[in-house]
């Protein structure tokens, strides 16, 4: 019992000194040159624009509602499939008349344009 | 040694009254659903600790259903939030009041 | 499973009590589907659908009426309580998409999802009434609102039904938090979710002390959620101004559906299950009762928005709810049943005639809904069917015979008496004869007043016939209530 938490901590420690070790072998050997763009928020290689908290684009919103449709979807997939031998052909039917809801939802979102970015 | 029942119930108690402080005091209808979200997450953690305390699994059944209703609900409300921000401009409870008595 | 047909086996796993929901539900999505497909001319044929849907239901529940299932590991059951309440939910649906598909056409809010979430609330509210578990009970109260919370904010452009779906929404996520942390307790006092676990665990008075006090604050909770949907005072705050705000059709399924699945929910849940904790529970709902009634009644009284008015007067018949809901038993309980068949006659009637009504020519604004009482001045000179329809529905609900309306509160009042809650009917009498006055003006305005502002009733033919069903309903409840009363009191023996 106590060993198996002593692993635990040993692992966190190691894994700790390893992310030290990393920057800190980083700082070693990077050239210092701060100064300019470098400065700048890492943006995915853009230039940033203006302030982080402007307003988001709508679509924005539309794309995290349809995220969390199939996110919850997982979570009553995940239960079923850990159980798929035994709950049979029924809880297989059950689980097609799920999913096939979902995909009546994806199909509206996909109908009504909501999966496309233009505007 | 452990965490007893009672504790995970105190704490399950103590983020429903944050929860509901939240949603009467906050005037910002976006703290107010999460408020609401986390009045919710304390009846979750009520379910857990009872399905513990019982040695089943419903209560951690019903929580996988509490989520997805979370969820949807969540989702109709920030339309709603996003609706009334588009023809009033304001997401404060107060302002949103053009109907009285 | 290959011992019996599939047909026999689906049957004894109890999916008979789950066809008329699933009926509504797929008929929803089938709606949703279609508008995707249809072209805006065609989409006059969405209301048609949906009613069809309505009526496939309908069929299915009278199909089954005199059969008893219960499915899915003992979470609905399908009865004469599920049958009778489903059939109420389906009249009231059918009724209100008939109203919608002039309305819904007229504001520009003809579209699938108006249809299809009106259909979804109805599988909600038919879930919330055959659920004999907690959590089921919950996801179709959940169905239930939120599809409520979009169709309150149809009109996507105007603030106020805006406002009233953010009101109703956050009052409504409000409760239904304190409802799952109700079902919370109840799941750890009881050690299941099921009505049968709560009757074994509560049923007698052997339970221990603590699970007593478990049992108490999970009613308790469990009750906040309720009386929000019920619209009973101190939880009525978004009643008036969601009514006021929201499309008026909406408003008249919202004031008929979430009551009626409120009331078939208590019933089960109160009634049936916890019947040991009665005397606390009736104590509570006394005063809900007293309260609900008199304030909804006198502040109906200094409204000037009929549909304001209308909202006041839903949260009496709330308080009138609860006054049966009070005295319990299966008298109380039946009345409860009769009175929320009568009042979706006579109030999906009165909201129908203001969905109806709208401003004549010669204003800035001809064409928008005539919401103002002071519109309905000399309206019987111009519209005499509109305004006599009307008037049968303000008689109705102001209870007076020989209307839906007066048998309603009758066999309240007297289940009340008879559970001996003398003091409660005598409030509720009162309580009527205030509401007289508010009521009565509508029609004395109608009939005694010179016309103030030109109105028009529209010519939609889909809701006259509505109107005319609902006239037809109130007048048989009060001209023959014993066989619809003997229903409701079969309906009830059904679930004790």
């Amino acid at each position: 019992m106590f060993l198996d938490y002593l692993y635990a901590a040993g692992f966190a420690i190691a894994g700790f000194i390893f992310l030290l070790l990393a920057l800190w072998v980083g700082a070693l050997v990077q050239p210092k040159d701060p100064s300019g763009r470098k400065l700048t928020t890492y943006e995915c290689g853009e230039i940033p624009v203006g302030q982080p908290w402007s307003q988001f684009n709508i679509r924005f919103y539309v794309f995290a509602l349809s995220f969390v449709i199939f996110d919850i979807e997982t979570i009553f997939l995940v239960p079923w499939a850990v159980v798929f031998k035994d709950v049979g052909v029924v809880g297989y039917v059950e689980m097609a008349v799920f999913v096939s809801v979902l995909l009546l939802g994806l199909a509206y979102a996909w109908r009504k344009g909501a999966l496309k970015w233009a505007l | 040694m452990g965490v007893t029942v009672s504790q995970y119930l105190a704490v399950s108690a103590l983020l429903f009254a944050i929860g509901v402080a939240g949603v009467l005091l906050r005037r910002n209808m976006l703290v107010v659903l999460m408020s609401v979200e986390l009045m919710l997450n304390a009846a979750n953690l009520a379910f857990v600790t009872f399905a513990r305390m019982l040695g089943g699994v419903e209560g951690q059944v019903i929580v996988l259903f509490v989520m997805a209703v979370a969820a949807a609900e969540v989702a109709v409300g920030l339309a709603i939030v996003l609706v009334v921000f588009r023809t009033g401009e304001t997401t404060n409870v107060e302002d949103v009041s053009s109907m009285k008595w | 499973m290959n011992e019996y047909a599939l047909g026999q086996g689906l049957w004894e796993m109890g999916f008979a009590a789950a066809v008329p929901f699933t009926l509504v539900a797929l008929s929803a999505m089938a709606v949703l589907l279609a508008d995707l497909w249809l072209l805006p001319s065609q989409k006059r044929a969405l209301p048609w659908a949906a009613l069809a849907g309505v009526l496939l239901s309908a069929a299915s529940v009278a199909f089954l009426w005199n059969e008893e299932a219960t499915g899915f590991g003992g979470a609905i059951r399908l009865d004469r309580f599920s049958a009778f309440f489903a059939m109420v939910f389906l009249l009231g649906t059918g009724l209100v998409v008939l109203l919608s598909s002039a309305y819904a056409r007229r504001e520009g809010v003809e579209r699938g999802e108006y249809y299809a979430l009106l259909l979804f609330g109805t599988s909600g509210a038919m879930l919330m009434a055959s659920a004999v578990e907690l959590v089921t009970f919950f996801l179709g109260l959940e169905i239930l609102s939120v599809s409520l919370y979009v169709l309150s904010g149809f009109f996507r452009q105007r603030p106020a039904s805006a406002e009233a779906a953010a009101k109703y929404f956050i009052l409504g996520a409000f409760a239904s938090a304190f409802l799952l942390y109700g079902i919370a307790l109840f799941y750890g006092a009881s050690g299941s979710t099921t009505y049968a676990a709560l009757r074994e665990s509560f049923g007698s008075a052997a339970f221990p002390y603590s699970h007593g006090l478990l049992a108490l604050a999970a009613s308790g909770l469990l009750l906040i959620g309720l009386a929000f949907k019920l619209g009973a005072v101190p939880f009525h705050m978004w009643v008036p101004d969601t009514y006021e705000g929201a499309p008026t059709t909406i408003t008249a399924y919202m004031s008929v559906v979430s009551k009626a699945a409120a009331a078939a929910a208590f019933i089960r849940v109160f009634g049936a299950s916890l019947s040991s904790l009665q005397q606390d529970t009736s104590a509570v709902l006394w005063v809900l009762a007293v309260v609900t009634m008199t304030l909804g009644n006198v502040v109906a009284i200094a409204q000037t928005n009929i549909k304001r008015m209308l909202a006041y007067s839903s949260i009496a018949h709330a308080g009138y709810l609860l006054v049966a809901l009070t005295a319990a038993g299966e008298a109380g309980y039946s009345s409860v049943l009769f009175y929320v068949l009568a009042y979706v006659f006579m109030t999906l009637g009165a909201f129908g005639v203001v969905s109806l009504v709208r401003k004549g020519e010669g204003g800035a604004d001809a064409g928008a809904e005539a919401l103002d009482i002071s519109h309905y001045s000399g309206l019987a000179g111009r519209h005499g069917l509109l305004a006599a329809a009307m008037a049968v529905f303000m008689v109705s609900l102001s209870g007076i015979p020989p209307t839906a309306g007066f048998f309603a509160k009758f066999y309240v009042f007297s289940a009340a008496v008879r559970a001996g809650e003398v003091g409660l009917a005598i409030i509720g009498v009162l309580n009527s004869l205030v509401s007289v006055y508010f009521y009565m003006r509508i029609v004395f305005l109608m009939y005694m007043k010179e016309e103030t502002v030109p109105v028009r009733g529209s010519r939609s033919r889909a809701g006259w016939v509505a109107l005319a069903a609902c006239v037809l309903g109130t007048l048989l409840l009060g001209v023959l209530p014993s066989s619809f009363a003997r229903l409701a009191t079969e309906s009830i023996a059904s679930i004790f």
